[in-house]
């Protein structure tokens, strides 16, 4: 059984104004089969957690650690987290033109599974993918997420969860600017995904609405750059009648005292 | 033989002559050599006599014909003359001009493979292809060798012809190519050429149109890859003269490594009589790491407000760090990442040039320059007929 662990994680961005800090203390443990959701106020640093966990360069760790079954995370480059088991579905998926979803896909499939799958299998795999997720079948042909509305580029993040199979996937705001339909959509695919057991779930989010299709064994309050707040999935439903108010109100207070 | 003086303009060249010496010696201080390394041009610009001969082949296909031709021949043609001193050097110093014709009215199915290789020391070259009225046909030229060279090819398209040009440069790493491609149309004649560029130390590469009757459409494409201090540089000067003519110039560079230099430089000129013309030219960089430098100065010149269209753009970009590590967070190592964004970033020239199999032997190339072989023919599903 995989496991991620983070433990007191700090990590700050480099901007004009100097170093600035933006995760202080996280500490959490994803295991395989589990599924955390971390809720939050915009701009508390849920993506930033998210990019320091899948290696974004931006992001200097300067405290803590990340390991993935014992693993040392924070000493693999990108491309070798990936490979590790780590996935990250992106709250703003990267335009990249003139590279075929289809080119994209076999090969970010063939990085992670280690060997080239065979290509007539592959053609039935990624076209019975893409169908599940509702996808049309021309899209293997356009440039990765160039063009792509908002929805379909959350639809085609989750076809990659479904053909790189990680351990341990993050997903970042998959359900912002999904209409009801897709957001459904999306969900099944993720739920999908999640039956098979295989893997631990980070399901990063600012709203309640997605949790009502995807069922977190744990809630996180997420505010000023660490966890403030762990519970249940009733915990969702306090965030959803009450908001974020009465937790950023302790952390006002907390740094006041 | 006098120099001709060209009408006046901005950008057109003001004297055209075959004598090396209507030209004074460039110095570095001139408009048109301001960018080029004079020092690595191994001495073409004063006037070096020829010390090799290049091995000029041609496939022989039906339909086309190939002679040598005395330069004294053609030496009449003055729009057809050069431009500069080493493209009058070029001429003057060439044994004859290699002759390609295709008969009117002729369709030739197979591309004509053209090879130019320039053995070490300098040496000259002229080609001339000559497509007659109605006929289609495509040519793929390609430089190879390690020397010191200069040339002319000469493409001159009769009314209603369909011509395709790849010119590949693909020199090993000490050589230099000056060379000038001229393309001629006449009526609604129809021509296509790519500039690829790839290997050299220095290359410098001028193509220029001329129209010689209205409807004239050339689309002219370039593409350059420039890494370990190498200078590229590409100058394209349009020439529209007629009514009805079209033009379409795109040309996109990557480079990387300190030193390395590209240059572009667009001239189009539309001329008073030029009515209805519609032109457009757009150069693209991909700028891949510190140290490497693109120039990039289009100009477009209109003596006439009476276009269909016109217009120019240029862009600069370095290599996208998101784009990256969007690639990367996917299992992808760094060389083919980058391999993908600078395959995708040619992807609209290559599959643009109309000659059979070019654009995956260039991407071959340029592939293992950025560090990757074996892996991407598979993944990238190059070779997916052999593995189903
Ligand atoms: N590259 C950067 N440069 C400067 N500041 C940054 C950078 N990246 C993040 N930040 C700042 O760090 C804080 C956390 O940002 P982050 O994107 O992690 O928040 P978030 O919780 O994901 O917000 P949202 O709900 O809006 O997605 C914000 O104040 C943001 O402005
Ligand atoms: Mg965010």
């Amino acid at each position: 059984m995989s496991t991620l662990e983070i433990v007191d994680l700090h990590a700050s961005v480099e901007t004009d104004t100097g170093e600035q800090p933006i995760l202080r203390g996280v500490d959490l443990t994803i295991s395989q089969g589990q599924t955390h959701a971390v809720m939050g106020p915009n701009g508390s640093g849920k993506s930033t957690l998210a990019y320091v966990i899948a290696g974004h360069p931006k992001y200097q760790v300067t405290q803590g650690s990340i390991t993935l079954d014992g693993a040392d995370v924070l000493e693999m480059s990108v491309d070798e987290r990936a490979r590790a088991g780590l996935f990250l579905a992106m709250q703003y998926p990267v335009e990249i033109p003139g590279v075929s979803v289809s080119n994209f896909l076999r090969t970010s499939a063939t990085a992670v599974r280690g060997e080239a799958p065979k290509l007539r299998l592959w053609l039935k795999e990624m076209k019975e993918a893409m169908a599940a997720l509702s996808i049309d079948p021309s899209f293997a042909e356009r440039s990765v997420n160039e063009g792509f509305s908002g929805g379909e580029k959350k639809r085609h993040e989750i076809l990659q969860l479904e053909l790189l199979k990680p351990k341990i996937a993050i997903l970042d705001e998959t359900d912002s600017g999904l209409d009801v339909d897709a957001l459904r959509v999306v969900s099944e695919g993720v739920n999908r995904y999640r039956e098979s057991g295989q893997t631990g779930t980070l399901l990063i989010t600012h709203y309640t609405r997605i949790l009502r299709y995807i069922h977190p064994d744990f809630v996180h309050v997420f505010v000023d750059g660490r966890i403030v707040e762990s519970g249940g999935p009733e915990l969702a439903t306090t965030l959803e009648d009450e908001g974020y108010e009465k937790f950023i109100a302790a952390v006002r207070a907390s740094v006041a005292s | 033989m006098s120099p001709v003086m060209a009408p006046a303009s901005d950008h057109a060249p003001l004297v055209v002559s075959y004598d090396p010496e209507a030209f004074e010696v460039p110095t570095g201080r001139e408009e048109e050599w301001r960018f080029t390394p004079l020092a690595r041009l191994g001495g073409l610009h004063e006037h070096p006599q020829a010390s090799a001969v290049p091995k000029v082949s041609v496939s022989s296909l039906d339909g086309v014909t190939v002679s040598d031709v005395p330069l004294t021949e053609l030496q009449g043609d003055a729009s057809a003359a050069p431009i500069d001193r080493i493209s009058a050097i070029a001429w003057s110093g060439a044994e004859s001009v290699t002759l390609v014709a295709i008969a009117p009215e002729t369709t030739v199915d197979e591309p004509v493979e053209i090879s130019i290789d320039t053995p070490a020391g300098v040496s000259f070259a002229q080609l001339r292809i000559e497509v007659g009225a109605f006929s289609h046909v495509s040519v793929a030229i390609r430089f190879t060798g390690e020397g010191v060279f200069a040339g002319g090819i000469q493409v001159h398209a009769a009314d209603q012809s369909k011509a395709t040009i790849a010119t590949v440069v693909d020199q090993d790493a000490s050589a230099v190519n000056v060379s000038r491609l001229h393309v001629r149309l006449g009526r609604d004649a129809v021509v296509k050429s790519s500039i690829i560029t790839l290997g050299a130390d220095l290359v410098r590469m001028n193509a220029s149109v001329e129209y010689t009757a209205p409807g004239g459409d050339v689309e002219l494409l370039g593409l350059f890859f420039a890494d370990g201090g190498q200078h590229h540089e590409h100058r394209v000067f349009v020439d529209h003269s007629q009514p009805h003519g079209r033009s379409s110039v795109i040309y996109k560079g990557a480079l990387e490594g300190e030193g390395t230099h590209t240059v572009w430089i667009g001239d189009v000129l539309v001329r008073a009589d030029a009515i209805g013309i519609d032109t457009y030219e757009v150069n693209r960089n991909l700028v891949l790491s510190d140290g490497a430098r693109a120039d990039s100065v289009p100009n477009l010149e209109l003596e006439t407000g009476e276009v269909v269209g016109a217009g120019h753009a240029s862009a600069t970009g370095r290599f996208d760090d998101e784009q990256m590590f969007y690639l990367r967070a996917r299992g992808i190592d760094e060389d083919l990442a980058r391999v993908l964004v600078v395959r995708g970033f040619f992807a609209d020239i290559l599959g643009r040039t109309g000659i059979p199999g070019l654009a995956d032997s260039v991407m071959r190339t340029i592939d293992a320059r950025l560090g990757v072989t074996d892996l991407v023919a598979d993944v990238l599903g190059v070779d997916d007929e052999v593995d189903s």
